[in-house]
């Protein structure tokens, strides 16, 4: 800046600041264009057109609220957040603990350690349909998991979470944890790996037992990598939509509608824009109440602290 | 022999392999690992199976008769709608999008990471913290304005318009990737190239590309999968004819009409996965890279 304030002695042979770096900013159109463009022009398109009656074409007849009005009075919506608090809330708890509790296992120092981490992370790789049709023929209630315990003489098993509107988020939640718990224990076992191994020889000196070292010292020095794994399944929940349309497809009835699936709908096939837009506008707004505090403690506490 | 001599037995106590935690330890970990490989496990017998013997009964069970004709079918002859040409149409849809995407995606990003930790200019920090942020929005509130986008350029509904997608929506991680492993080499190296007059372009071919190999193979994992997995971009900017494998695959197993085949079914979603599978258990630890890097944004 000292530089900025003394141009005509210190850059002589800089004609034109325009013109500094001028091969760099080229390169770097594609990324500008995308970042202004589509991430914030595209973003702000939506939430602008949120507030019109559009129905099968964008138009700007305002409508004020009306749009958020309809969608908080739709049945249709609030079972869709209704479904994602609970598969949101039973996701975030059980991925968090299933996946601290598999990377302390494998960082026991075990034998066959990266065969098991190979078997928890594969799932990570397939796609959402993949995921959803496999356990959609593993919990069919005529051939799969039901039958085979009936066959076994328990006649009176019931366990049909795909067809029973009471239960099915819970069918979406077994595929939804199989497919995402290895990379949470990825995450965690990489924290594990960070800790110095003078922290568990002290707690072994102290005679603290290997559960209460990992409660009690462990857990809180892990803070950092369980809020990036929190972030992480957070953003991931939100956006759950091809897991129920291979699985479910939102059925039985509506029971297992999620927003992302609403707003598409809405967007793509009932042509009733101004919904949609108003649905991914409440979409954008939980994430941002997520990412605010997040971004908080990542950033603003490390400058201060 | 050295123990010979000593009095005492050396080193830390051994441990015994049959104690009860590591019963308690092995015990979970394998009862685990079965929940994690059964949906895999099930998918190949079923796949093998014949429709007769799915109906008797156990999902679980073997195959007695091992059939190959699932697997026929469903790659060369499962309908979906009226076009009765399986899977394979799909299969072929996905890598003429995979291909460009990936070359294009990558390609971009990685010029990106480069320019963000080389040549930073006023404003460069802002487009990136854009982009970082633009990686959480959720896809829902950028999908219309993109269908109007590609409209106005003609490539709604092809491959071309999917391929843009793609490399929108891979560029935050990617370049993140990229701006990190380039911020890692030493700035000397770049000094020295710029000392010796080396430009924009020249210093990135011939000093940073040969370097950032290893990045590039994460970033290709990366992209291979998360390309080849997508469902919803797939759904939304493609037509029937131009339908990824993803999308076809859905439309033949969630089709209403027709006896269901779920030994057809399975096999369909076995080649689905076959190619992300492939990479996975071929890349080993870079996949691991790879998702860690894609993890730890910010």
């Amino acid at each position: 800046m000292t530089v900025a304030s003394d141009p005509p002695l210190r850059t002589p042979k800089r004609p034109n600041r325009m013109f500094k770096n001028m091969m760099a900013k080229i390169a770097s159109i594609p990324m500008i264009l995308t970042a202004l463009v589509v991430f914030v022009g595209g973003t702000t398109w939506t939430v602008v057109y949120s507030f019109t009656g559009s129905r099968m074409l964008p138009k700007t007849n305002w409508v004020g609220l009306d749009q958020y009005e309809r969608l908080w009075d739709s049945d249709r919506w609030i079972i869709s957040i209704k479904n994602l608090g609970i598969y949101g809330g039973c996701s975030m708890i059980l991925t968090l603990v299933l996946g601290f509790c598999l990377a302390a296992c494998l960082d026991r120092k075990i034998r066959f350690e990266s065969a098991f981490r190979t078997i928890f992370l594969y799932p990570f790789a397939l796609s959402f349909v993949v995921t959803g049709l496999a356990w959609q023929w593993i919990l069919n209630p005529e051939f799969g998991l039901q039958s085979v315990v009936r066959g076994w003489g328990w006649e009176t098993f019931t366990f049909n979470p795909i067809n029973d509107p009471d239960t099915v988020i819970f069918g979406l939640l077994i595929a939804g944890l199989w497919q995402g718990t290895g990379l949470i224990m990825c995450i965690m076992l990489a924290g594990l790996r960070g800790i110095d191994d003078d922290i568990w020889n002290a707690a072994k000196v102290d005679g603290i037992g290997t559960v209460k070292t990992y409660v009690v010292v462990i857990i809180p020095m892990m803070r950092p990598v369980f809020i990036t794994a929190l972030v992480l399944i957070a953003s991931g929940i939100i956006k759950l939509y091809d897991l129920v349309v291979a699985q479910t497809g939102g059925g039985p009835g509506l029971a297992s509608e999620v927003p992302a699936k609403y707003v598409i709908e809405f967007m793509f096939r009932a042509q009733n824009l101004g919904q949609g837009f108003a649905a991914s506008t409440m979409m954008l707004l939980s994430v941002v109440i997520i990412l605010i505090p997040w971004a908080y403690l990542e950033f603003g506490g490390r400058k201060n602290g | 022999m050295a123990d010979i001599t000593m009095t005492g037995p050396r080193g830390p106590k051994p441990k015994k392999v049959f104690s009860r935690a590591n019963i308690f330890l092995y015990g979970t970990l394998i009862m685990v690992s079965m929940y994690y490989l059964l949906p895999l496990y099930v998918m190949v017998v079923t796949s093998l199976k014949g429709m007769p013997e799915i109906r008797m009964g156990n999902v679980f069970g073997p195959p007695m008769e091992i059939t190959f004709e699932p697997w026929v079918k469903a790659w060369s002859q499962a309908c979906t709608g009226i076009n009765c040409d399986g899977l394979s149409r799909g299969f072929g849809n996905s890598v003429r999008i995979l291909i460009p995407s990936l070359l294009l995606s990558v390609t971009i990003a990685s010029i990106n990471g480069y320019a963000l930790s080389n040549w930073k200019f006023k404003g460069s920090e802002v487009f990136f913290t854009i982009l970082i942020i633009g990686a959480f929005i959720p896809y829902q509130t950028m999908l219309y304005p993109i269908v109007i986008l590609l409209r106005e350029i003609g490539l709604m509904g092809s491959i071309g318009g999917l391929v843009l997608v793609h490399t929108i929506f891979g560029m935050p991680i990617l370049t993140l990737l990229f701006r990190n492993y380039f911020a890692s080499i030493p700035e000397e190296l770049f000094k020295a190239a710029r000392v010796d007059g080396a430009g924009f372009w020249q210093i990135y071919f011939q000093i940073m590309l040969p370097m950032a190999l290893p990045i590039f193979v994460v970033a290709i994992i990366l992209q291979v999968t998360g390309i080849w997995n997508d469902f919803l971009f797939g759904v939304i900017y493609t037509k029937p004819s131009t339908y990824p494998m993803t999308v076809q695959l859905n439309n033949i197993v969630n089709s209403v009409q027709g006896i269901k085949e779920y030994n057809v079914n399975m096999a369909a979603t076995l080649l689905t996965g076959l190619v992300p599978l492939i990479i996975y258990f071929a890349s080993g630890k870079l996949f691991v890279r790879g998702i860690a890097a894609g993890a730890v944004k910010g």
